[in-house]
């Protein structure tokens, strides 16, 4: 819980040599904490919200949901065309980081990849909190530039005569990637085809995983 | 501003390192990091235009040596300053040593409403879109020192209008108390040999969305 970090210091230090000292942003982050909590500026139950809300409710779950409906729905694909905003909508997911959304569809043709070069916009509602490595500068730096590279990174090998089609998010507008459907998966139902959809296929860096690398 | 923040094209930060889909927070005090942000971002006294500059405007080493959370605390902290929220004093001590400004902090109850409800960025049009979809336009080669959101590798380069989105609030204004002054939003596809050269992977297009201010017709 979001208040409470100090009663479980002992658990979090990756790579401190000294596990009963706090690290400098640790301490900073107390302090600025407990000043807020003080002043009555935030609500402590409200942050264990917000934190319990991420780790949860709001993840890349709620996006596999609207792919796997995109796969399946030939009206709801031709909504999503239209207004991803309010096709997304219908399925609950709205609000915060995705109040614009717009979705990209790959085809044997092109690859879409998202990135936000000057920041970290990402579609909450959909794909949850930004994974570490989209907000790295190694990320942001080399997407709009050498996209099959950072493709590589993820094992991801694409034909040289696909484009690549990257879209950096500068506004409010937000982008869900829709992987290509899997060969071999005719007649699954949307709940079995949203276990092929990853995080990573909704960003651009993977693509959606085939009927054999799904555990048995 | 051209602050570290503006990294697209740059090398040298070597490899992506991928992660699992679970790991979402890698520390207690980045649950914390985020969730004071969204909490005091509530109180309402800043937009998320202004809470982005308070970021870009870290020293570009620091900005650059940090985690994504530190940045979003130093921002935070900074915010907490110029809103008058707190003091540096307070800041280093984490103690209170003056009155609060009166504020109604966000409850528990209002988390889910307040997250579901968002911040709607488009306004109504008042005057008529100037450019259609498949003008060819021209961005601006400008450098203000102030925010904007139209990255350096995409400045002064001939693209074309892919989407007219409608009119959004004008972050260049906004991040700095001066109005929302809302303007037309486009996303302009660049082919990758406009923004990289010759060296461009020939398969690359790249677009961004840009406000009609960024842009002239070509």
């Amino acid at each position: 819980m979001a208040h409470d970090h100090h009663d479980h210091s002992h658990d979090h230090h990756h790579g401190h040599d000294h596990p009963s000292e706090l690290s400098e942003i640790e301490l900073r982050v107390r302090a600025l904490q407990s000043l807020l909590v003080e002043k009555g500026y935030v609500d402590p139950a409200a942050l264990d919200e917000l934190v319990e809300t991420y780790e949860t409710r709001i993840g890349p779950r709620n996006g596999a949901r609207v792919v796997a409906k995109a796969w399946s729905d030939p009206a709801f694909l031709e909504w999503l065309r239209r207004d991803a905003s309010a096709a997304i909508h219908s399925l609950g997911f709205t609000g915060r980081q995705g109040e614009h959304m717009v979705a990209v569809e790959n085809s044997q043709d092109e690859h879409n990849l998202v990135v936000c070069t000057l920041c970290s916009c990402y579609p909450w509602p959909v794909l949850g909190l930004p994974p570490s490595w989209y907000k790295t500068p190694a990320y942001r730096s080399r997407a709009v530039i050498d996209p099959r590279g950072v493709l590589r990174d993820f094992g991801v090998e694409l034909p040289e005569t696909t484009r690549i089609r990257v879209w950096d998010s500068t506004a409010e507008i937000r982008y869900l990637v829709i992987p290509r459907r899997p060969d071999g998966t005719e007649g699954w139902d949307e709940e079995r085809l949203a276990g092929l959809v990853s995080r990573d296929s909704m960003i651009g860096t993977a693509l959606a995983r085939r009927p054999a690398e799904m555990p048995a | 501003m051209n602050g570290a923040q503006d990294l697209g094209g740059m090398m040298g930060f070597g490899p992506v390192v991928p992660e699992p889909e679970h790991e979402i927070f890698h520390a207690e005090w980045e649950k914390t990091a985020l969730a004071l942000t969204l909490a005091a971002g509530a109180l309402g006294r800043w937009n998320i235009d202004t809470s982005r500059h308070a970021r870009e405007t870290l020293p570009p080493a620091e900005y650059l040596s940090s985690s994504y959370y530190e940045i979003w605390i130093k921002g935070l902290e900074k915010l907490l300053q110029q809103t008058g929220l707190a003091s540096a004093e307070e800041l280093r001590g984490g103690h209170s040593q003056a009155a609060p400004a009166p504020v109604s902090p966000l409850r528990a109850k209002d988390v889910a409403p307040m997250l579901a409800r968002g911040t709607q960025y488009d306004r109504p049009a008042t005057t008529p879109a100037r450019f259609a979809v498949g003008d060819i336009v021209q961005t601006r080669n400008d450098h203000p020192t102030g925010h904007t959101r139209l990255p350096r590798y995409a400045r002064g380069r001939q693209g074309t209008v892919e989407r007219v989105h409608g009119v959004f609030v004008f972050p260049d204004s906004a991040a700095h108390g001066e109005g929302e002054a809302p303007q037309w939003l486009y996303t302009i596809r660049f082919e990758g040999r406009e923004l990289w050269g010759p060296r461009a992977d020939p398969t690359l297009m790249v677009s961004v969305e840009a406000w009609e201010p960024y842009l002239d017709a070509a």
